[in-house]
């Protein structure tokens, strides 16, 4: 192909691959500058050790864990349920109700917030007084949807025939779940978790908007930024890009595993 | 009804009334006068009328959707044209382009935004005013979405419609053109989509490289929290219904295509 008038279809790629490299690989080179250099532009370890070192970053970073987990956790026990319902019923609109579980998705999160204050106003009167319930309550509510859809996907593509041989082979409802489909629906879960976890250690606007005052690791980007701080800001930044490595290769691994256990069966 | 129903329909109901309850509620005092919910009122469109004569109101929800559109299509090309790069190189580059594209996936917004940030502005000193790092960081945003949506339908394609198209004599661009570019349509239409919406989301790349001025629908509403204006807080209300109605409309149109689409596939299958 490559001789007809020297074009290959790969050289369609070029601008994109140009644009990756200068918005996407180049950030990360001077995330890594900043994060090294002090002010004068000097080599330093001192935002490193600093971050570890000082009580309220290291705070900070465990308060983020909580929230991440937490969040996660009620994400997974609400969506799981609904997830294996809207994927193994044959209810009659069932498009329609996946539909409606999924659409939050595409309502600006700060509206959505904005409504979910206004009743939490109603229901709690002042929301200083549950600022760590109030953040698990928005950012579930914020990032359900996207716990959802993986997990539904996943389960309704499992096939059905193997929960006929589970029967088959005498296995009971609550068994033919445990060994079946809750091992085979892991990939769902493990992507669900990905796109969970990470936003809930960094979307601070959640908890600025429901009047938690605490910081997340999103937080401190933003307080740095604002200080023009950027060589702190910076160290945060990499710390968060560590931590989505971390999980990032775990529901990876969490994916392939189950593909392989899949496989085998 | 049987037991199964009665337990999914206790565990259904609930969860979409979670969802819906707090977008609904709102939606119903919009059309009052109130100011805080709870409260008794009377009916009113005075928010609707405010959200669409106050000028600061309406250039954010103009610019908030120029900035989706252009943004969007933006990445639509480049994430398109990154995907048949990608699909038609040897597997180095191909893994090496899905690697790649894959980072501001998984990045957390805040990171894409502030890293940008200090490239453009800090690094290269550019201004914010020009609105380039803004478009810059919301096409970063959704491009990868693009060709995350593009590439699958690459591989679903006859790949030999692009070999009959050059044997036949057409040019490779016009082979591109007219065989390759309406076979991946869906998925190119699907990623512009996405894009739109990932856009009119954010706030995080927003607030780290927009000019001062320039407010999009999130920035504004963060801000607006911020403020003690009930005018404005109420006016969102209704912002707020009509996005949530929009959104409705789309989905059910979306929806009620994909089941004819279904309808016409199954069609087929039992004809053939």
């Amino acid at each position: 192909m490559g001789a007809r008038k020297g074009f290959s279809r790969k050289y369609l790629g070029i601008p994109y691959a140009v644009f990756l490299a200068i918005f996407v690989i180049l950030p990360l080179f001077v995330i890594l500058y900043y994060a090294f250099t002090d002010g004068t532009g000097h080599f330093t370890i001192g935002n490193l050790t600093g971050f570890f070192t000082d009580p309220n970053t290291l705070g900070t970073l465990l308060y983020s864990l909580l929230i991440a987990f937490s969040t996660t956790a009620l994400c997974l026990a609400i969506s799981y349920p609904v997830a294996y319902i809207l994927a193994m019923s044959n209810l009659k609109r069932k498009s329609v109700l996946v539909m409606l579980f999924v659409m939050p998705m595409w309502i600006n999160f700060t509206l959505r917030i904005t409504a979910l204050k206004e009743i939490l106003t109603v229901v709690e009167g002042n929301l200083a007084f549950h600022p760590f319930m109030n953040s698990i309550i928005g950012m579930t509510y914020d990032f359900l949807p996207f716990m959802i859809l993986p997990i539904y996907n996943q389960i309704s593509r499992l096939d059905r025939s193997l929960l006929e041989a589970a029967a088959d082979l005498g296995a009971g409802s609550f068994d033919a779940f445990a060994r079946v489909t809750l091992p085979l629906s892991m990939p769902g879960v493990a992507s669900g978790v990905s796109m969970v976890f990470l936003p809930a250690m960094t979307n601070y606007v959640v908890l600025d908007m429901l009047y938690n005052s605490t910081y997340i690791m999103g937080s401190l980007i933003g307080s740095y930024f604002s200080a023009y701080d950027w060589h702190n800001g910076s160290m945060i930044a990499l710390v968060l890009l560590a931590i989505i490595v971390i999980v990032t290769l775990a529901t990876d691994a969490g994916e392939e595993n189950d593909q392989k256990g899949g496989a085998l069966i | 009804m049987n037991k199964k129903k009665i337990i999914q329909t206790l565990i259904l109901v609930p969860a979409l009334f979670l969802v819906y309850a707090p977008i609904l509620i709102l939606a119903v005092y919009s059309f009052t006068d109130a100011t805080q919910i709870g409260m008794g009122a009377s009916f009113s469109f005075d928010n609707y009328i405010y959200l669409f004569t106050t000028e600061e109101l309406r250039s954010m929800i103009l610019g908030t959707l120029a900035l989706a559109v252009g943004s969007a299509i933006l990445a639509t090309i480049l994430g398109t044209l990154g995907a048949m790069g990608a699909f038609y190189s040897g597997k180095k580059m191909r893994s090496a382009y899905t690697g790649i594209n894959r980072i501001p996936v998984v990045n957390a917004d805040v990171v894409t935004g502030f890293s940008l940030c200090i490239l453009l502005v800090v690094v290269f000193g550019m201004s914010k005013e020009s609105f380039f790092p803004l478009v810059a960081g919301h096409v970063t945003l959704c491009a990868p979405f693009v060709f995350l949506s593009v590439y699958p339908k690459l591989g679903q394609m006859d790949k030999s419609l692009y070999e009959a198209a050059l044997d036949l004599g057409a040019p490779p661009m016009t082979a591109l053109w007219k065989v390759v570019i309406p076979e991946i349509l869906p998925g190119i239409l699907s990623g512009f989509a996405m894009a739109v919406t990932l856009s009119l989301d954010d706030y995080f790349v927003a607030t780290y490289t927009k000019p001062a001025t320039f407010d999009t629908i999130s920035t504004y509403v963060v801000n607006a929290t911020r403020g003690s204006q009930t005018e404005v807080k109420t006016a969102l209300w209704a912002l707020s219904t009509i996005i949530f109605v929009v959104v409705l409309i789309i989905a059910f149109a979306g929806n009620r295509n994909k089941d004819a689409e279904k309808k016409i596939r199954k069609g087929a299958e039992v004809n053939a």
